[in-house]
């Protein structure tokens, strides 16, 4: 029995860590209980193959918070930057290809590169408008609603109201609207408008017809990389350094990190909750608990049902959380080539999604519980700009492939290898030479991700990110603030507001809730 | 040469009762019509001896009770019959049937699962809270969040007054509902692959998503709110084909004065100065008015009968913009006697409502993939009717009609190639052979069969793509959105021109709000005396 915490977080992924930081720096005695050997959840820089490291879930950083980054100091405990500007190089068949950076588009007639342009400014202010929203609590509505409640709600209409008549218009017009729509209205280029749908589908159960695919394209352009909004970057050692980072702000701040720790329950007593049990039987008591766990795990697994309402488990039952994207690794004998792309273009962040109907046809496989027959692909290989990831000469490629849907009719079992050639045979079409360079390969499917990252349903965002279960509605009515049902127990996970990407915001709302709510 | 006050482009269920409440304030109405025939897509027409079809629409739910009481519709000859329950077929040899009994219906669920019976009452009575908070939207202008206009604040806080009644827990609902897909909104109430299948197919008929797209689950209540003698939800047919609705309408408006050329088709609208003046038929002939008001879809009016010039160029993007692919085919069957289907008691009182045979959402939504493809579906999703089994006006005796309206069928076909000729009927043959395979004896009772893809629907009624809501029904065009952000208030950016058909708010279906909100709009600016209702405040 160990006891006399403030703060017990469950969970050292990216959010807990964040929670735990915020929460140590205000004076809080908090412990982080984490599973893994490590810290950094889904964000993690790991081991493939001898001397091969990788970034093993999530492996760009696009949305990583400014107030984050800000508040805890992460340049000084060690977050640095590969690059911070990474084009998205869209592969074309034979060679050709599209570049984007920014809103300048290279490879495409001058009317698409100045609708691209146009439509890319337009984007970025209509997600800048949204931003705000990332680093607050989301507001209740009805009876219910506060002060704050409004006030959040009126700087939302203030903010899109401020975009102009006009805009404003147009806002309201696309923003539940399909992506590929979007595209079509504007573009003539296949492969731009392939990439355009890619980056609005990743990570979601959406392909590019389906509506309110503009909205998490949205999403993924309210972040920022460097001070810029909609920038892309690549973290020095992966992803796990950005964790690390993290993780000693926390510990600066005077939180403590206990891994190998796995908690099997949450501690109720007088309806609520008060501590946790680890593996092994010991308690862990805390004046609250925070949960980094999903939701799911988290109140059907870890509390459980007996302390909830039946119409509370009921919405958490209909959560949809189940991943869609699947991680491969290729350890690399030398450097690859990519048809038609020089050095600078292959540093960028390559994208297989050649057409709007192609990535639809992946994902129409998606839907009946198949894996995509031509899936679509993001590619970077980040050992060209930080050799920290392979042997000298030496090279990784990371990959997160489109649609391999967690619950595969077939079973992963026996389908993961098929998949594994399936996608490197997609990549030897743009890459003829790279089979014989391999030297390793790992493929993660969402099954792997959820028994590696103990994330249910091995969903990047914890829970779809969809229209109806964003903001007000995440993970679900009753726990949309960081709180829960059962007094005590609050969530900071990516399955609450405003969702996954190694963002930290989820993290840094929680801490203000509990700080407000929790007085020593 | 003689002025009129209004100027009604388009004879179809809008445009006439757009015109019966425009004559019914005094105004001097002319509806031309294009067809030789008033109606538009809801039509009852013989083009077979002995047979009357409803060529386009089949039946009646969302005609808004308001107008049929206004217009006085039975008085001229309208009367709208209620069809009982509904049936859809399964592969492995059973079936599900929707009755009206509550008690039977509730055993039919029972029998495919017990779960999903007491489940049916808490989705129904989510269903009824949706339609009764968007019910009273139907019959008001959409307001413009981006203005200021006292009329527009208003209605906008009535908006949210009606979703603050809602109470916490309904409000997040209500949000979820709107954007969730169909499929999703039934997961979490039905275990049952048929049950989810029977009820998801309003959720789709007319629009290009399939059931797993989100958005559906408006699509679902837009077919939901309307009503038959006061039942919510509840379908009918109009005796005699949904032609008699038109028919009824025209002849109020005759009653009220108004006049009616048929065989009148608009080659342009005139304009000048920014200003409509009035009409050129395709005869050559000129129409003259104080105003004008298109019943036809946004599309039609403004990139066709409206010369560009007098358009901004925002405003012509904007409807260049406007998504209205058609998604839905049609074929009218006439049989030599009732079709056997031995799946089913012969005295099941689900056959005199639709029928269908995609027994799971799988099969609807890869019959949505085909679309997506640029071809028919191969496993198409069938509304089947046979309304002479309560009407028997419509066949000689002892024969019978059927309607089958049929999802998917795109506007065109991939690689261009042409819908007439080859490609329809082998369309024909695709939904003949769905029906066959549960009706031994069908194909030999079939005595003629008439197909419409949505390129027949676009040369025939003149509906842009074949879409017969004039435009998605995707949350990017609805409300304030619906056609073109900025003129949902039935206006356009040219002074006395105005839009009445289903390209306007709340959209379609043989309803008739669009043409009363834009009759009562133009009473307004006519400074006439208003005959269509003010909503309440």
């Amino acid at each position: 029995m160990s006891g006399g915490y403030d703060v017990a977080i469950i969970g050292g992924g990216h959010n807990g860590l964040v929670c735990a930081a915020y929460l140590a720096k205000a004076g809080r005695k908090v412990v982080v209980l984490e599973t893994a050997k490590e810290t950094g959840g889904a964000a993690k820089t790991e081991a493939f193959a001898p001397g091969f490291k990788v970034s093993s879930g999530a492996h760009l950083l696009y949305q990583l918070h400014p107030k984050v980054i800000a508040d805890l100091a992460l340049e000084t405990q060690g977050l640095k930057l590969v690059a911070d500007d990474l084009a998205t190089v869209a592969l074309g068949r034979d060679g050709e290809h599209v570049t984007l950076r920014g809103g300048a588009a290279e490879g495409v007639s001058p009317e698409d590169a100045k609708a691209y342009e146009e439509l890319y400014a337009r984007l970025l202010r209509f997600a800048a408008a949204l931003r705000p929203m990332l680093s607050q609590v989301p507001p209740r509505l009805g009876e219910a609603m506060g002060l704050n409640d409004k006030f959040a709600l009126a700087k939302l209409g203030w903010a899109i109201r401020k975009l102009g008549r006009a805009e404003m218009r147009e806002f309201l017009r696309i923003v539940l609207m399909n992506v590929a729509d979007l595209a079509e209205e504007r573009f003539e280029s296949d492969l731009l408008k392939g990439a355009l749908s890619f980056d609005a589908v990743l990570g979601c159960h959406l392909g590019p017809r389906s509506p309110t695919s503009v909205l998490t394209l949205l999403y993924r352009l309210a972040g920022e990389a460097s001070g810029r909004q909609g920038r892309i970057a690549l973290p020095a050692g992966g992803m796990g350094s950005v964790t690390d980072a993290l993780r000693r702000a926390a510990e600066t701040a005077g939180a403590e990190i206990r891994t190998g720790a796995a908690v099997t329950s949450i501690l109720v007593e007088e309806d609520r909750a008060v501590g946790v049990t680890l593996d092994g039987g010991e308690a862990v008591r805390a004046r609250c608990v925070v949960s980094n766990a999903d939701p799911k795990s988290t109140f059907l697994c870890l509390l459980g049902p007996r302390h909830l309402d039946a119409g509370f488990v009921r919405r958490v039952h209909n959560l949809r959380n189940r991943g869609n994207a699947a991680k491969l690794h290729l350890a690399l004998d030398g450097r690859p080539e990519f048809t038609g792309l020089n050095e600078a273009e292959l540093r960028g962040r390559l994208v297989i999604a050649p057409s709007i109907m192609e990535v639809e046809e992946a994902f129409n496989a998606a839907k009946y519980g198949e894996a995509s027959p031509e899936p679509a692909m993001e590619i970077v290989i980040p050992s060209l700009g930080d050799p920290s990831l392979a042997p000298e000469g030496k090279h990784v490629l990371s990959a997160i492939a489109i649609y391999a849907p967690y619950a595969l009719k077939a079973g992963w079992d026996t389908a993961k290898e098929d998949f594994k050639s399936r996608l490197i045979d997609r990549l030897c079409g743009y890459a003829p030479k790279l089979k014989e360079q391999i030297v390793a390969a790992e493929l993660l499917t969402p099954a792997d991700l959820e028994k590696r990252f103990g994330m249910a349903g091995g969903h990047w965002h914890h829970g779809e990110l969809a229209a109806d279960q964003l903001l007000m509605n995440r993970p679900v009515p009753g726990a949309q603030q960081y709180t829960t049902p059962l007094p005590g127990l609050y969530l900071c996970g990516a399955g609450a507001h405003p969702g996954g990407g190694v963002m930290g915001a989820a993290g840094m709302n929680a801490a203000r809730q509990v700080i407000a709510r929790e007085k020593r | 040469m003689k002025r009129y006050d209004v100027i009604v482009v388009g004879a179809g269920h809008n445009g006439l009762t757009a015109a019966c409440y425009l004559a019914k304030a005094g105004l001097d109405v002319v509806v031309v019509e294009r067809n030789d025939f008033v109606g538009g897509a809801a039509v009852s027409r013989e083009l077979y001896e002995g047979w009357t079809y409803s060529n386009c629409s089949y039946v009646c739910s969302l005609l808004r009770p308001e107008i049929v009481r206004d217009l006085d519709l039975p008085r001229h000859g309208l009367q709208v019959i209620p069809y009982e329950g509904g049936l859809t077929f399964m592969q492995n040899g059973d079936y599900f049937a929707n009755y009206d009994d509550h008690d039977a219906h509730y055993r039919e669920i029972y029998r495919h699962s017990p779960r999903d019976a007491e489940a049916y009452e808490h989705y129904a009575a989510e269903l009824m809270r949706q339609c009764r908070f968007i019910k009273p939207l139907l019959m008001r202008p959409p307001p413009d969040p981006t203005s200021f206009k006292p009329r527009d604040v208003n209605e906008l806080l009535y908006l949210g007054k009606a979703f603050h009644g809602l109470g916490e827990l309904e409000m997040y609902d209500t949000l979820r509902f709107w954007t969730m897909s169909i499929a999703e909104f039934l997961d979490e109430y039905f275990e049952s692959d048929v049950v989810k299948a029977h009820l998801c197919g309003s959720g789709i008929i007319g629009t290009a998503l399939g059931p797993y797209s989100p958005g559906s689950a408006y699509v679902l209540l837009h077919h939901y709110m309307g009503e038959v003698d006061g039942n919510i939800g509840a379908w009918g047919f109009a005796r005699g084909g949904m032609g008699s609705i038109t028919r009824a309408m025209a002849s109020a408006l005759q009653a009220e004065g108004g006049e009616i050329r048929t065989g009148s088709g608009v080659k342009r609208i005139l304009v000048r100065n920014g200003k409509a003046r009035g009409v050129v038929l395709e005869n050559g002939d000129e129409i003259h008015g104080k105003t004008v008001v298109s019943n036809m879809d946004v599309k039609r009016t403004f990139l066709k009968a409206v010369e560009a010039k007098e358009l901004p160029g925002e405003f012509l993007t904007a409807v260049r913009n406007f998504k209205i692919r058609g998604s839905s085919g049609k074929l009218n069957i006439a049989l030599d006697g009732l079709p056997d289907f031995p799946q089913v008691p012969k005295d099941c009182p689900a056959l005199r409502g639709d029928t269908h045979f995609s027994d799971t959402m799988e099969r609807m939504e890869r019959a949505y993939d085909d679309w997506k493809r640029g071809t028919w579906s191969k496993d198409p999703y069938l509304d089947t009717l046979i309304p002479t089994r309560i009407d028997p006006t419509m066949a000689p005796p002892g024969k019978h009609y059927m309607t089958v309206f049929v999802q998917y069928a795109p506007p065109t076909l991939a690689n261009g190639e042409p819908w007439d000729g080859p490609n329809r009927e082998a369309f024909g043959e695709t939904v003949l052979n769905q029906i066959a395979q549960y009706s031994p004896n069908f194909r030999d009772l079939i005595l003629h069969a008439e197909v419409r893809t949505p390129w027949d629907l676009e040369n025939e009624v003149g509906l842009t793509e074949g879409n017969i809501f004039q435009g998605e029904l995707t949350f990017d065009q609805l409300l304030f959105n619906r056609p073109v952000p900025g003129y949902a208030d039935y206006r356009s950016p040219i002074k006395g021109l105005y839009l009445c058909g289903s390209s306007t708010h709340p959209g379609g279906g043989v309803m008739g709000a669009p043409g009363a909100n834009a009759a009562r709009e133009m009473l307004r600016d006519l400074g006439a005396p208003q005959t269509v209702r003010e909503p309440a405040p």
